[in-house]
């Protein structure tokens, strides 16, 4: 057992064991080897800094001390450090990577230029780490950058297929943008005097305006990491381009350290919030939930639904940072300890039902060669394990009972109801809408991904690839249940993640939720015993045995026989697997419900005229209303100023001379007034 | 000693449920009738349609996977654990502790997560209509259930049923307006999720309109007794939920002896017969809705319940 | 005054709120007159409530007026006006049944907000049927702005008006002359409105304020 002081150093040795790899796979080449060896050696090193990071939160999170590196900018450093928010952090990322390693040592063969993705993948996997190991802003915004663009690397790897440079482009604008906008957030808070390390930065007190730019710089930097909208548009485009177990990387992990960004900023190093801030948030919160899951909702392609249920996610989670923040303005201390833990809860839980779904729709795409779910079906049959795997994912992800989806919304749905002794006025009304939001969020994600799992595993298969696919290989198979298991035990012990969690929140806030471990039963009670508990491990133990019990009894006091027969369907059978209900035609309720308003959806008839053999067509139109109201006149603007300083590049060098001139004089005058 | 003490009041409620839930839609199929001037099935015809069903061999179609023979357990399994942690008679379970409202309102949308899936599973279009239209009408009636039961957590102080049972059984709540907006939304989210009129009509076969039965059409046998058994189990434990937050009246409180116990029980009898026969009434007078009208039921019902929790978030005295 | 009387009073004018929105709720004429009538019988019954508990016998009469006015003849002609010119569609809307009451919701938070801050020293129960008369009120004015028909912009109009009467019931009471000379001002109003609906009817062949507009050249 290694003592806790020596954890930082070991997971920075991780660090360099990713980037030794990714200088190792540009030296393989193609080799036939590189891709198990690589993935093994990430795998391996990831399973390390899991380790070390667990050992270090399992401590009680004491701050290590720091490292500071003789690199970088010379009056600054390099700064290094592992607290216990840091370690919780650095346990997601790795216990991600370890597993998405797992997945691609089998994933990756079907890669055509490996070349394109194994340096990258490794040289990712440091950046994300580094990021949390941060002890300066400015090693921070390095490291940030460096996750950025290698992802975007990752995102560019498949560039001729269409539509991925264009998601690369896009990616690569708001990547560049939230990196600036967290740059300015940094300079604010360092201030004049230039304190970039996060002890300093943590000691000083900023007025009331400057705490709020900050603030509002960091919900634009981390937000658009994250996927917080109207900042989502790069996600659904991005995300699915990568290969799988990058996108289940980029969706369960990258947008995870975003949320990593805004915990340090908001809540360690700037100090008291602000009410109002809270109703910023957690409107965007809300908002972003259920417009990700209605984006999901509408979408043919499965990554890309699986993509724009992150987004759904993170506004839950921003709902529940929304709630902490109201609490801790107010001063209410159990209540901004519930609101967190159910935030990093849910931050764990994601990752590891997003990954496992991101796997499955990877191994569905490399038996089939389809992301399109018109053209799936029937893949139960085929795929066994990996319809399992991705049933447990979807019923995790859906808030369902006893997995733990589940358990993290419920712990959020439990902040809310401790808010009404808030006593501002804007937050009465705003909470309980938030609620209904997120209540609707997860009654949509359950409507969501049994269209998901529906349309793609059940029915017939819908077209040749579909009836023809095979299971995917024992390493996929096997990282894909390792992460079924962990949502059905994270499910049903979830105290012992909390109690876990509670070093995290007591060094953020100075309080923490009550000790679950000695709750009888393994149940867990956020407030007291008397307000709410839920005891996950006894609810699967009943729903089996009572499962198990009718059937034993029916099995052996009726009847057990059964024939195979053709489909009744009312008597109207249809041959054709194309009349089983489609993707699109599943989701229509819906999307006539809520789309007309909010996709302004609408449908159109062609009929041929009368005599015309011709087909009659249905038409759904949907517009994105985010990307026309608000990027698309962004693009005009920019677009239009670009012409018009087009101008600029064909002057004579007098002129050239005069606008130096002119700027020179400028900026005299303005000091000359300034002072 | 003790534990079985404990146990007792749990164990008679499990049983209980069970054996009373095709009682309780027999009684509303017969009082249906006997409205209609018809005479109706006899009223211990569920029990017999079970026992048939039981007894018959299962018949899957050719391309029905694992999930659609395992999906009725697990429905079934899910609405009897709801079912078993809602008081009917007293308010003692033993391990109502285990989940509360919210988790119980999960247990359902479990239940109807898998009884969506089996619907799709063969790959029939009746199938793959009811179950969109059951997501539907979940997306609606679920956010209704989790305002309801944000009003009335923030009335007693608790999600926990059997804590919430035991204040409005201490009869220091009075009149709330936020109660009564509770009590509507809750009966239209009821009639929505029992699948009655006029949402959906439980006595209808190759009927476009209808929801329920499409997704259960291939099932038969065993299975298809066990998705009925459950209907009829959601349809007892609405009723049960309703009864005990509204009416608690009679319900033996925690750790009482057998005779409140027995008084429990026949006041329950009494509440399920009045809510059987309302349901029957209610159902009787009025007609079915456009599949397209339901979000306008539902979204009201959501409304209501919105509208309550933001009584409460005002203000105490709502 | 013990609590019993303050829970009844304030479940009336709650169930005024709510039967508000079950007006915004309903698609047919017939349906919203009806509803309509229900509107009135429960703004009865909260005016007795407040004569009752107030001790002011005069509110009885008020509450006598509010039941046989606009329980009865109002809805009752209406119905029969309804008839005799032969509109039985479904209400125009401007926008949907689902954004509308959603809308009503946000008015009654807000009316909420408004009125708990503002009032926050006086009597608990006048502040809070104060909440509730505002919103019955604001209510009211949603439906006249969100329907296209006459007869609904009428009813919209008159439950507007009972939320005024809910108001100065339960601010301990209000002298019976306004009161009537309100009541007989809505008949008027409501009369002329009758005659004006013969009018248009004869002249246009419909109640649709859109064939109005249209004549104006206002064309939406």
């Amino acid at each position: 057992m290694m003592p806790p002081a020596m954890t930082l150093p070991i997971i920075l040795f991780s660090v360099c064991g990713f980037l030794g790899l990714a200088v190792m796979a540009v030296a393989l080449g193609s080799s036939r080897r590189a891709t198990p060896v690589l993935y093994g050696g990430a795998s391996i090193v990831s399973l390390v800094a899991l380790i070390a990071s667990l050992i270090q939160l399992v401590a009680g999170g004491h701050v290590t001390p720091g490292l500071t590196l003789p690199m970088g900018v010379p009056w600054i450093g390099v700064h290094f450090r592992l607290d216990a928010l840091s370690s919780f952090f650095v346990a997601v990322i790795d216990l991600g990577a370890a597993v998405a390693s797992l997945y691609a040592i089998g994933y990756g063969r079907h890669e055509h230029e490996p070349l394109r993705v194994l340096p990258f993948y490794p040289a990712f996997l440091a950046g994300m780490n580094l990021v949390v190991l941060a002890g300066d802003a400015f090693t921070f915004l390095v490291s940030w950058e460096f996750m950025s663009l290698s992802s975007w690397a990752l995102v560019m790897a498949h560039h001729r297929d269409p539509g991925n440079i264009r998601a690369g482009y896009i990616y690569l604008l708001t990547a560049s943008f939230g990196t600036l906008c967290l740059l300015l957030a940094f300079g604010l808070m360092a201030g004049p005097a230039g304190g970039y390390t996060f002890e300093t930065i943590r000691t000083a007190h900023y007025s009331g305006w400057v705490a709020a730019l900050v603030l509002a710089l960091v919900l634009l930097g981390a937000g658009s990491k994250a996927g917080l909208v109207p900042l989502h548009v790069w996600l659904p485009l991005a995300h699915p381009a990568a290969p799988s177990h990058v996108s289940a990387l980029m969706s369960g992990v990258m947008t995870k350290v975003a949320v990593y960004a805004f915990i340090r900023v908001v809540f360690d190093l700037l100090g008291e919030p602000s009410w109002w801030s809270s109703m910023v948030v957690l409107a965007l919160g809300g908002v972003t939930a259920v417009l990700g899951v209605l984006y999901a909702l509408i979408q043919q392609d499965i990554k890309r639904l699986l993509a724009y249920s992150t987004v759904e996610n993170i506004g839950i989670i921003y709902i529940g940072l929304g709630l902490a923040l109201a609490f801790q303005a107010n001063g209410v201390t159990a209540g901004t300890a519930l609101a967190l833990t159910a935030v990093l809860l849910h931050v764990l839980n994601h990752s590891l039902f997003k990954s496992l779904l991101f796997f499955g729709a990877g191994a569905v795409l490399s038996a089939t060669g389809e992301r399109d779910m018109d053209r799936l079906g029937g893949l139960i049959h085929r795929m066994p394990v990996t319809a399992f795997t991705f049933l447990v994912g979807s019923v995790a992800i859906s808030a369902l009972p006893p997995l733990n989806g589940f358990v993290s919304e419920w712990m959020t749905f439990q902040a809310i109801l401790l808010s009404p002794n808030l006593p501002q006025w804007g937050l009465k009304f705003m909470i309980p809408a938030v609620g209904a939001l997120l209540a609707l969020s997860a009654a949509l994600a359950a409507a969501c991904f049994v269209r998901g799992f529906g349309i793609t595993f059940l029915g017939r298969p819908r077209a040749q690839a579909a009836a023809q696919a095979r299971e995917t290989d024992r390493f996929s198979q096997s990282a894909m249940l390792l992460l079924a298991l962990l949502c059905l035990l994270a499910g049903i012990l979830p105290g012992v993640v909390i109690d876990a969690l509670a070093p995290v929140i007591q060094s953020l806030i100075g309080g923490r939720m009550p000790l679950q471990g000695n709750v009888p039963w393994l149940s867990i009670v956020p407030i007291a015993a008397s307000r709410s508990s839920y005891n996950g491990l006894l609810v699967f133990l009943f729903i089996a045995a009572s499962a198990w019990i009718a059937a034993l009894a029916i099995h052996r006091f009726a009847s057990h026989a059964v024939r195979r027969s053709a489909a009744w369907d009312c008597g109207y059978p249809d041959p054709s697997p194309l009349t089983q209900y489609s993707a699109g035609s599943f989701s229509q309720p819906i999307r006539r419900i809520y789309g007309a308003t909010i996709f302004e959806a609408r449908e159109r008839i062609e009929m041929p005229a009368p005599g015309d053999t011709g087909p009659a067509r249905f038409r759904v139109d949907l517009k994105d209303l985010v990307w026309d109201w608000l990027y698309a006149p962004i693009a005009g603007i920019v677009n239009f100023t670009a012409g018009r300083l087009n101008h600029l590049q064909f002057l004579t060098i007098r002129r050239y001379l005069s606008l130096v001139f002119v700027a020179l004089i400028v900026l005299l005058l303005v000091l000359a007034i300034w002072m | 000693m003790d534990v079985i003490v404990n146990l007792a009041p749990q164990a008679g409620q499990m049983l209980l449920v069970l054996l009373l839930a095709p009682l309780l839609t027999g009684f509303v199929r017969i009082v249906k009738a006997r409205l209609l001037r018809r005479r109706g099935p006899p009223l211990l015809q569920p029990y017999r349609d079970l026992l048939r069903l039981l007894r018959k061999e299962a018949v899957l179609a050719e391309n029905a996977s694992w999930l659609f023979r395992c999906a009725p357990y697990l429905i079934f399994a899910g609405t009897w654990v709801a079912a078993a942690l809602i008081p009917t008679f007293g308010t003692g379970l033993m391990f109502s502790w285990s989940a509360d409202l919210i988790a119980i309102t999960a247990l359902l949308g479990s239940a109807r997560f898998f009884l969506a899936l089996a619907g799709m599973d063969v790959g029939t279009s009746f199938g793959g209509i009811g179950s969109s239209r059951e997501v539907m009408i979940a997306t609606f009636a679920e956010p209704a259930m989790i305002m309801i039961v944000f009003t009335l957590a923030l009335i007693a102080g608790s999600t926990q049923l059997s804590t919430i049972a035991g204040f409005m059984l201490s009869g220091g709540v009075g009149l709330r307006v936020s109660l009564g907006l509770a009590l509507v939304a809750l009966t239209m989210v009821a009639i929505a999720e029992n699948a009655r009129i006029p949402i959906d009509n439980p006595a209808t076969h190759l009927e476009l309109t209808m929801v329920h039965e499409a997704m259960v059409l291939e099932y038969s046998g065993r299975h298809l007794a066990m998705i009925e058994l459950s209907a009829m189990l959601k349809l007892l434990l609405y009723v049960s939920l309703i009864a005990c937050v509204f009416t608690p009246w009679g319900l033996a409180p925690d750790g009482a002896g057998p005779i409140p116990h027995f008084i429990g029980i026949g006041a329950y009898f009494l509440k399920l017969a009045v809510a059987g026969t309302l349901l029957a009434i209610f159902e009787t007078s009025i007609a079915k809705m456009r599949v397209f009208r339901v979000p306008e039921f539902l979204g009201a019902a959501l409304m209501l319940g919105l509208l309550a929790a933001l009584l409460r978030f005002m203000s105490r005295s709502f | 005054m013990d609590q019993f009387a303050f829970d009844v009073a304030h479940l009336l004018a709650g169930g005024l709120v709510l039967i508000s929105l079950t007006m915004l709720y309903q698609d047919r004429l017939s349906a919203l007159i009806r509803v309509f009538a229900l509107h009135a019988v429960v703004l009865a019954l909260s005016v007795a409530w407040q004569a009752a508990i107030q001790h002011a016998p005069h509110l009885y009469i008020t509450a006598a007026i509010a039941l046989l006015f606009k329980a009865i003849i109002i809805p009752v002609s209406l119905l029969r006006i309804m008839k005799q010119l032969g509109v039985h569609r479904e209400i125009d809307t401007v926008v949907g049944i689902g954004p509308t009451m959603l809308a009503g919701i946000g008015l009654i938070a807000l009316s909420m907000v408004v009125m708990l801050r503002v009032t926050a020293e006086s009597d608990p129960l006048a502040r809070e049927d104060l909440a509730f008369a505002l919103s019955v009120v604001l209510l009211g004015l949603l439906m006249m702005v969100t329907r296209r028909n006459v007869v609904s912009q009428v009813i919209g109009f008159m439950s507007l008006e009972n939320g005024l009467i809910l108001a100065a019931t339960g601010a301990k009471g209000m002298p019976l002359v306004v009161e009537i000379s309100v009541a007989f001002s809505v008949l008027i109003a409501f009369i002329v409105i009758g005659i004006f609906l013969f009018r248009i009817r004869e002249r246009f062949d419909t109640v649709d304020v859109q064939a109005l507009e249209r004549l104006r050249g206002e064309d939406p």
